[in-house]
C-alpha cells in the first residue's frame, strides 16, 4: 500500500484510540457543576440522570484494554505498512500464482522469516513426512494389501476425495464410482497413479448440430442397445448407421478407449445417467469431466498410498 | 423554559401504534420462518421439494424478517415515541412519518416476495435487489428528516441520551446501506456489486457487523435508555458513563468488521486492526449494560412483581453476555475454533433473541396500554408466561448451539497421528444433529411466547376499560 494510505490508517487508528483515552480521562473527574451522586437537573419526560462516577473496575478494564491494544499493534502488523516488532505474517500475502508462492516460501525459509503458514507447513513435513515415506519403497499393488497403509489411505480419501466421490467412494451423477471396477482412464496401478498425479480432463462434444433431434434420439437408442437393454429395434438400427462419429473415440464396438477416457458403452455403467433422456442429454449438449491434479497438493508419497487404497476398493 | 403544561401536547401516536402492531406481526412471521428452517435442518423433507420453500431461500427471509421487519419496526415505533416524549413536541411531519410506515412495509412485503423467488444480491443481510434497495434509501431519508426535524424543533434544552443512540443508529444505517449496496444493475431483478474480491468481502462485513453494531446495538440502547428508567421509575445511573460509552461505542464499532474475515485473503493488518478494536469494544459495550442495570438500584424489588421490567433487565443480561462473548470470538485464536461453526449462530441468537427481542418485547408491553389508553395490559400473568416461554426458549437455543458449535470446531481440527483429519465433515454433522432438534424446540418456545403476546395485546386493545384522567401524563417543562 502507498505511504499515503499507510499514514491514513495509522493516524485514524491511533487517533481514535487516543481521543477515546482523553474522553475517558476527562469523564473520570467530575467536570460538571453538580455534586457526585446528585441529579443533573434536567428531566426528560420525567426521567432524570444522576451524576454518578464511572465504576472504578470499569475504567481499569478500559485502560487495560487500551494498553493491550497498543502492545498488540506494536508487536503485530496493523498500523499500515509497519510490520510489527515480531515480523510475523500469516502467509505470503499478495501472491498471485503457485509459482510465486513457491518462490516466496523458499525465500521465507532462506531468510528465516516469521511466516506462520510456511512454518506450519515445515513442521507438518517434519512430523508427518516420515510416516508417509516408510511406504515409499512399497509398490502400489503392495500398498493395496497393506492394512496399515490402507487405513491411512482411507483417511486421505475421506479428507481429499470424498467431496466428489462420496465417503463410500461410490460417486454420484458426474462423479465416477471407484468401487465398480470400471475405470475410464484405465484401472492398473500405473493408470490410477497418473490419474491422481496429473488429473484428467474428459470431453464429450455436443452433437445436436451434427445429428439433429431425430439423430440424437436414434443414436441414444442404439447406445442403450449396446449394453443389452431392450430398445426400439428400428430406431436402434437408424442410430447404428450414424454411430461412426462416436466410434472415433468409443470404438466401433463401443468398448471405449482408456487413452482418451472415452467410456465403455457396453457395460451398463453410466457416469451421467443411463436413461434414454440422460443419454440424449449427453449427446445433445456434450459433457465435461474434470479430475483435478493432486501432485502439488498431496505429493508423490500420499498419492501412492491413495492409489493403493482406490485399487483395494476394487479387489475381489 | 416557561411554557405552560396546561395544554397537553398532541403527539402523533398513530404512526407509533402502526409500527407497534407491525413489530408484533412481523415478529411472529420472522420467528416462525426461523422455526421452519430449524425444523428443515432436523427433517430435510420439510422443504417439500419446492424451490421457494428450501432452506437456502427461506434463511435470508428469516434474517430479513427478524432484523428489518421485527427489529426495525420496533426501532421506528420507539424512536418516534421517545423523540416526541423526550423533546416535548409532535413529530416534525405527520405525512412523512406515515410515508415511512407504508414505505417500510412495502420494503418488507417486497422482501417476502422476492427472497423465496430466489432474487438476491447474495450479500448477507443486504440480499434485497437494487429497486428495493433504492426504496429503502428513500424511506430512510424520510426517517432522517422526521427524526432530526423533531430534534430540531424540540422544546427541551438538552437532547436526552436515548436520542443520541437513535440518531447514531439512523445516520450510520444510511451510510452502511449506501456503501455496501453500490451496484450496477444488469436487469430489473439482478445487479452486481461494484466491489470485487477481498475489498467486496471487507465492505460486506463493514456493513454486516455494523448492522449489528448500529441497528441491533445502538438503536436498542436508545430504547433501553428510555424504557428501563421509565418502567423502573428510577433516574439513569450515570450521566458521565453514558457520555463515555456512547462515543466509545460508536467510534470503535465501525472498525470491528474485519473479525468476520480472520484467516482469509484480507490483509493481516486489516484483520489485526479489526481484532484489536473488537476486543476494546467489550468495555464501552458493557458501559451500557452497567448504566441500565444500575438504574435499578433502589428498585430491585420491582423485578419480583413486574414482568415487563424483568424482560428489560434480563435483556440487559443477555446483552452483557453476548457483548463479552463477541470480543472473545473476535480474538484470532478463539475464532480459529469458533468460525464457521454453530457457535456463531448461538452468539447471534443470544444477541437477537436475548437482547434485541426481549428489550423490544418489554418496550411493547410498556407502550401498548399507553397508546390505547388502557390502565395496563389485559393480563400481567400472560406477560409472565411469555417471559418464561421466551427465556426457556432462548436458553435452549443458545446452549444447544454452543455445544454443537464447540463440538464442530474441535472435530474439524482433530488430527490423526499421520496428520490426516480424524473426522469427515459428515461425522461432525451427525454429532450436531441432536442439538439441531433442541434448537428447534427452543424456537418453538419463543414463537409460542410471541403468540401469547399477540393474544394479550389483542385483548388489551379490545377491552372497554379506558384509562381514567389524562390520556397521557401532561407534558412537564424540562
Amino acid at each position: 500500500m502507498s505511504s499515503f494510505w499507510s499514514a491514513w490508517i495509522i493516524v485514524l487508528t491511533l487517533g481514535t484510540l487516543i481521543a477515546l483515552m482523553i474522553l475517558l480521562k476527562w469523564n473520570m473527574s467530575n467536570f460538571t457543576d453538580v455534586e457526585e451522586g446528585e441529579s443533573m437537573g434536567h428531566s426528560f419526560d420525567g426521567i432524570e440522570e444522576l451524576n454518578n462516577p464511572l465504576p472504578k473496575w470499569w475504567t481499569i478494564l478500559f485502560w487495560a484494554c487500551f494498553a493491550w491494544g497498543f502492545l498488540y499493534l506494536a508487536l503485530y502488523p496493523g498500523l499500515g505498512n509497519f510490520p510489527g516488532l515480531l515480523g510475523w505474517t500469516s502467509s505470503n500475502q499478495g501472491i498471485r500464482s503457485l509459482e510465486e508462492s513457491r518462490e516466496m516460501t523458499a525465500q521465507a525459509i532462506a531468510e528465516g522469516r516469521n511466516v506462520q503458514y510456511v512454518r506450519e507447513r515445515q513442521r507438518a513435513e517434519e512430523v508427518y513426512g516420515p510416516i508417509f515415506q516408510q511406504y515409499a519403497s512399497l509398490s502400489i499393488d503392495e500398498i493395496a494389501k497393506n492394512p496399515e497403509a490402507l487405513r491411512i489411505g482411507q483417511r486421505l480419501f475421506l479428507q481429499n476425495c470424498a467431496q466428489c466421490h462420496g465417503s463410500d467412494a461410490r460417486g454420484s451423477l458426474g462423479f465416477p464410482n471407484l468401487t465398480d471396477g470400471v475405470f475410464n482412464w484405465g484401472g492398473t496401478a500405473e493408470h490410477v497413479y497418473v490419474t491422481l498425479m496429473e488429473g484428467r480432463v474428459a470431453e464429450m462434444p455436443a452433437f445436436l448440430d451434427q445429428l439433429g433431434e431425430q439423430g440424437i434420439s436414434d443414436v441414444a437408442t442404439y447406445v442403450l442397445s449396446l449394453s443389452g437393454r431392450a430398445v426400439d429395434r428400428e430406431a436402434a438400427r437408424r442410430g447404428e448407421q450414424q454411430f461412426a462419429v462416436c466410434a472415433a473415440c468409443h470404438g466401433m464396438d463401443g468398448k471405449g478407449n482408456i487413452a482418451l477416457g472415452a467410456p465403455d458403452l457396453t457395460n451398463n455403467v453410466w457416469l451421467y445417467g443411463g436413461s434414454q433422456r440422460a443419454v440424449e442429454e449427453t449427446l445433445r449438449y456434450g459433457r465435461n469431466g474434470v479430475m483435478p491434479r493432486w501432485d502439488e497438493i498431496l505429493g508423490e508419497d500420499k498419492v501412492k498410498i491413495l492409489s493403493g487404497y482406490v485399487l483395494s476398493l476394487n479387489a475381489e | 423554559m416557561s411554557q405552560t403544561s396546561s395544554q397537553p401536547i398532541e403527539y402523533n401516536m398513530k404512526v407509533v401504534k402502526q409500527f407497534t402492531l407491525a413489530t408484533i406481526f412481523w415478529g411472529i412471521i420472522g420467528m416462525a420462518v426461523g422455526v421452519l428452517i430449524a425444523a428443515q435442518l432436523v427433517w430435510p423433507a420439510l422443504n417439500f421439494d419446492t424451490p421457494w420453500l428450501t432452506y437456502s431461500r427461506l434463511r435470508p427471509l428469516h434474517t430479513n424478517a427478524v432484523i428489518f421487519a421485527f427489529g426495525t419496526s420496533a426501532l421506528f415505533a420507539t424512536a418516534y415515541y421517545v423523540v416526541q416524549r423526550t423533546c416535548q413536541v409532535r413529530l416534525f411531519s405527520d405525512k412523512l412519518a406515515a410515508f415511512t410506515f407504508w414505505g417500510w412495509q412495502s420494503v418488507i412485503v417486497s422482501a417476502v416476495i422476492t427472497l423465496p423467488m430466489g432474487i438476491t444480491t447474495s450479500k448477507e443481510y443486504a440480499e434485497l435487489e437494487w429497486p428495493i434497495s433504492l426504496l429503502i434509501l428513500v424511506v430512510w431519508v424520510a426517517f432522517i428528516v422526521v427524526y432530526f426535524g423533531t430534534l430540531a424543533i424540540r422544546r427541551t434544552s438538552h437532547i436526552y441520551v436515548a436520542n443520541w443512540f437513535y440518531a447514531a443508529f439512523i445516520i450510520a444505517v444510511a451510510l452502511l446501506h449506501i456503501g455496501n449496496n453500490l451496484a450496477i444493475p444488469v436487469s430489473f431483478t439482478k445487479s452486481y456489486s461494484i466491489y470485487a474480491g477481498a475489498v467486496d468481502a471487507m465492505m460486506q462485513w463493514w456493513y454486516g457487523h455494523n448492522a449489528v453494531g448500529f441497528l441491533l446495538t445502538a438503536g436498542f440502547l436508545g430504547m433501553m435508555y428510555y424504557f428501563v428508567p421509565k418502567q423502573a421509575e428510577r433516574p439513569v445511573y450515570s450521566y458521565r458513563l453514558s457520555i463515555v460509552h456512547f462515543w466509545a461505542l460508536i467510534s470503535i464499532y465501525i472498525w470491528a468488521g474485519p473479525h468476520h474475515l480472520h484467516y482469509t485473503a484480507l490483509p493481516d493488518w486489516a484483520q489485526n486492526v479489526g481484532m484489536v478494536m473488537s476486543v476494546i469494544l467489550f468495555v464501552p459495550s458493557w458501559g451500557g449494560m452497567i448504566n441500565g442495570i444500575m438504574t435499578l438500584s433502589g428498585a430491585w424489588h420491582k423485578l419480583r412483581t413486574d414482568p415487563i421490567l424483568r424482560f428489560l433487565i434480563v435483556s440487559l443480561s443477555f446483552y452483557g453476555m453476548s457483548t463479552f462473548e463477541g470480543p472473545m470470538m473476535a480474538i484470532k485464536s478463539v475464532n480459529a475454533l469458533s468460525h464457521y461453526t454453530d457457535w456463531t449462530i448461538g452468539h447471534v441468537h443470544s444477541g437477537a433473541l436475548g437482547w434485541v427481542a426481549m428489550i423490544s418485547i418489554g418496550a411493547m408491553y410498556h407502550l401498548v396500554p399507553i397508546l390505547y389508553d388502557r390502565e395496563r395490559m389485559y393480563s400481567i400473568k400472560l406477560i409472565n408466561t411469555h417471559f418464561w416461554l421466551h427465556t426457556i426458549g432462548v436458553v435452549l437455543y443458545i446452549v444447544a448451539m454452543w455445544i454443537s458449535g464447540v463440538t464442530q470446531g474441535l472435530m474439524w481440527r482433530a488430527t490423526n497421528p499421520d496428520g490426516t483429519l480424524t473426522y469427515s465433515f459428515i461425522e461432525s454433522l451427525e454429532a450436531s444433529y441432536p442439538f439441531y432438534f433442541v434448537r428447534f424446540v427452543g424456537g418453538v418456545f419463543v414463537v409460542a411466547g410471541m403468540l401469547v403476546m399477540a393474544y394479550n395485546v389483542y385483548k388489551t386493545i379490545r377491552s372497554s376499560e379506558v384509562r381514567q384522567g389524562e390520556p397521557l401524563p401532561a407534558a412537564q417543562p424540562a
